[in-house]
């Protein structure tokens, strides 16, 4: 089979079902009562055990399929989830996790899970007495009936039913056969397909427990049971049964209209959807009729999944957002040259297109935009793992989670989220002794917020914790040198906050596994700056600190102002332009070395562009008036000295590549109408 | 094992230089050059390669050659090495030959006054033809244009 084709969906679907058994799992570890939810987690892992199967990834699948088998005697009520159980099917949805990793990186998807397998393996027998009391539960239930007891791991769908049902009522003889095999046999395996030859030689299987499949592949105990409808008597059945050899005993017990219509009732609709999902997910192994009852079965389980929505390979996205950024140089083009022309219905048309073209870009951003809940589904697992390694209790609070970014955007966000929740959970919240004693609730509580506020979305991490010690971020600060201690005086309480940005600066008092990883602060800076963010904190002592993060909606196209300095164009993002003006040389002063103006009733810097750009063909200083640019960076103003504005317009974001990095002033380029390139200038870096 | 590979063969200062043919991506004309600030000489700017951004080295600069203006005959070379796409500025670019490893040479120590490491080998063809290989991956290394970042060059 072709496999590439199918990798992809593998790979996200796979992604998808880590996702949900995380989530559930997290779920249940809330209310561990609640039997709906392992279903749930079942279903999942079932559908990735078959995945993986026919995928060919053998360990993915053999683990799975040992988790599925803990998971099967919760849900039947004969075992009890406990601390114990949790952390292993953690670690096993940890190794699951590394090794779809593995194959996203082009692996084989193959890890060592033995000793995770053992483990689960353990856990199924670690509880001799839970089965023998369910089935004692269950017999009592069922009243005298031998099925009763089978009925709870062997149970018939719908279709299986009424072939039974209808195979005795046209007076062939139906059976439950129960074939336990010598403990000392070699290979079961093999056992067993004689068992299932004989029996398919003198009549038709309706069902088997374990799947054939299973036991093809000798995953079954040494017991394993069918329904059977048979052509030939139950005397002549058992004798073509007991000439086989190894086997310890086989009980046939022949099935009326009455048994059949007991097994009906004890099944619940839940188990009827589970049921279908399985038998689907089995693929058309089983040589069974059930093969043909999955289509309808299935619907309703697949309903919920089927909303109006197909997946899009990133790079076709991409690819057309090209195409459509090349469209967009040719409309800029196109407006140029009809106002040049003054031809009324070359200027209608160009309008008209200029007007569908915007309506597209609406659209094809869109098309992009991803919700942050693919970054945040995470991290309610990241930070269990944490509270639990740190001895903490606290809570992860998640709202918004719906609000939309841009793929390029959620793509690198991941990373400085991790980080600020890391460092909300590890210095934020503190230990369960010391909320005590402040008088705090044993629990924190982390708030991870996304929400849309006009062009931007802002992402916040609020915890409860002690908030930050800022005479000790003062202290070290100066320590490191990266303020003077007279400096240091002068600073309010948000700049105090802002040096934990500073590059090498660190609080903690120790490495611990969580923090102090040598990724400080200042990298979690510079990636959302680079993203066209900006981070911030604000804290209270003893009460909590908020980090604030503000992002742009796409990094595609923007909005600019193209400014001109003599004889090159340079382009501004316009989302940090405050105002435009033309300032008179005369109004420029200086101060203590540095050129300043008065701007509505306080002074800031000046800077002249050519300067920084060092322009060959232009300088303000013969001019008596100059147009500027009021640029702000958080709150800081300054007015940036140019040529000639040329106006605002739509610039579509290019790299300048990999030769070119590390560019002070310029952030990218953009291609005009006319064809030329124009650099973006950075306006974060003219403000120091 | 003689092995046969391609050349594209362009000029700078009256000397003929080759680039293996798999590394070149397009040949274009001159084209109108944005000048990038703060970038070593040789970096003349960037270019519009139909939609993508891409920069360009005066190779004369580069090898630290007499610069000379633009003419009808300038080409701009695209190659791609190391992940890199950079366009060169040369004199001329008209030819592309086969060429054995049997004929290449390792280059003598000094080239009109190009460093060594710059070049591969010096291959001899045809009547009493040399031919200048260049060492690609050593024209744009980085480690360099950093360098000449902090000395301010």
């Amino acid at each position: 089979m072709e496999m590439n084709q199918y990798l992809s969906i593998f790979i996200d679907e796979a992604n998808e079902h880590l996702q949900s058994l995380n989530e559930n799992m997290l779920r249940l570890e809330q209310q561990p009562e609640d039997i709906s939810i392992v279903q749930v987690i079942f279903r999942s892992a079932h559908t990735l055990k078959g995945m993986s199967a026919s995928m060919g990834f053998e360990d993915l699948a053999s683990l799975t399929h040992e988790m599925e088998n803990v998971l099967d005697l919760v849900r039947n009520d004969k075992l009890k989830m406990n601390g114990h159980i949790f952390d292993t099917l953690f670690k096993c949805l940890d190794s699951l996790e590394g090794m779809v990793q593995d194959i996203v990186g082009g692996g084989t998807g193959s890890a060592d899970v033995k000793e995770l397998v053992a483990q689960l393996k353990q856990i199924v027998k670690g509880e001799p007495a839970a089965p023998a009391a369910a089935a004692g539960q269950a017999a009592a239930a069922g009243g005298t009936s031998e099925l009763a007891m089978v009925a709870t791991h062997l149970l018939l769908d719908q279709f299986q039913l009424s072939v039974l049902r209808q195979s005795i009522e046209n007076g062939s003889p139906a059976f439950h056969i129960e074939v336990t095999i010598r403990e000392d046999c070699l290979l079961k395996g093999v056992r067993a397909y004689m068992v299932f030859d004989a029996l398919e030689r003198n009549g038709e299987l309706v069902k088997s427990h374990p799947s054939v499949q299973d036991i093809e592949q000798e995953q079954f105990g040494h017991q394993f049971s069918v329904y059977y409808i048979s052509r030939i008597p139950q005397k002549e059945l058992q004798d073509a049964l007991d000439k086989i050899s190894e086997l310890e005993s086989v009980r046939i017990v022949p099935l009326d209209l009455e048994s059949l219509s007991e097994l009906d009732e004890s099944r619940s609709a839940e188990q009827q959807i589970q049921e279908a999902v399985q038998q689907a997910a089995a693929t058309a192994a089983a040589p069974s009729p059930a093969a043909s009852a999955d289509a309808p079965a299935r619907a309703p389980a697949a309903a919920p999944v089927a909303n109006k929505t197909i997946r899009v390979d990133i790079e076709r996205l991409d690819s057309l957002m090209n195409l459509f950024s090349e469209l967009l140089i040719d409309r800029v083009r196109l407006e140029q040259l009809a106002s040049e022309v003054r031809r009324n219905d070359l200027t209608e048309t160009v309008e008209h297109m200029a007007r569908v073209s915007s309506d597209l870009q609406n659209i094809v951003l869109k098309l992009r935009m991803v919700p942050v809940d693919s970054v945040f589904n995470r991290f309610p697992r990241m930070v269990r793992d944490l509270a639990k390694s740190l001895g903490k209790k606290l809570d992860l609070v998640i709202t918004g989670a719906e609000t939309e970014l841009d793929r390029t955007v959620i793509d690198e966000i991941g990373d400085p989220l991790v980080h600020l929740i890391r460092n909300s959970v590890d210095h934020g919240i503190e230990t369960i002794e010391g909320r005590r004693e402040a008088g705090k609730a044993e629990t924190g509580v982390v708030n991870l917020r996304a929400f849309h506020s006009g062009n931007h979305v802002f992402i916040e991490i609020e915890d409860d914790g002690r908030g930050i010690n800022q005479p000790k971020v003062l202290d070290i600060a100066v320590k490191k040198g990266i303020v003077s201690p007279d400096e240091a005086k002068k600073l309010s309480d948000d700049e105090i906050n802002m040096l934990l940005f500073a590059p090498g600066f660190s609080t903690a008092d120790k490495i611990s596994d969580i923090s102090g990883r040598g990724v400080g602060l200042d990298v979690v800076k510079s990636k959302i700056e680079s993203l066209g963010g900006v981070v911030s904190v604000t804290s209270k002592a003893g009460q909590g600190s908020k980090w604030s993060i503000q992002l742009p909606l796409t990094l595609s196209i923007i909005t600019a102002m193209l400014v001109k300095l003599g004889s090159e164009k340079f382009a501004v993002p316009l989302t940090s332009i405050v105002e435009t003006g033309i300032v008179q040389r005369s109004a420029i002063r200086d101060l203590h070395g540095a050129k300043v103006i008065e701007y509505r009733k306080s002074i800031i810097p000046v800077l002249s562009l050519a300067a920084v750009l060092d322009s060959p063909d232009y300088s303000e200083e013969n001019e008596l008036e100059t147009e500027m640019l009021v640029i702000r960076k958080g709150e800081k103003l300054a007015a940036v000295l140019v040529d000639e504005l040329i106006g605002q317009s739509e610039i579509v974001l290019k790299t300048l590549g990999k030769y070119l990095t590390n560019l002070d002033v310029i952030s990218g380029a953009t291609i005009l109408g006319d064809g030329q390139v124009a650099l973006i200038v950075d306006p974060n870096a003219l403000i120091k | 094992m003689a092995e046969d590979f391609k050349v594209i063969v362009f000029t700078l200062a009256h000397e003929e230089y080759g680039i293996e043919v798999d590394k070149v991506r397009t040949i274009e004309r001159m084209t109108p050059v944005t000048r990038v600030p703060k970038t070593p000489v040789f970096v003349k700017g960037v270019i519009n390669l139909r939609g993508v951004v891409v920069p360009v080295i005066d190779l004369r600069s580069r090898f630290s050659l007499p610069e000379s203006e633009p003419t009808e005959n300038s080409r701009i070379i695209i190659v791609a090495a190391n992940e890199l796409e950079v366009g060169f500025i040369v004199d001329s670019a008209n030819d592309v030959i086969d060429l054995n490893t049997d004929m290449v040479e390792n280059p003598p120590e000094v080239i009109g006054g190009i460093k060594a490491k710059y070049l591969s080998g010096v291959a001899k063809f045809g009547e009493n033809r040399l031919l200048i290989l260049l060492n690609l991956s050593e024209v744009l290394n980085r480690s360099e244009i950093i360098q000449l970042e902090q000395f301010g060059a």
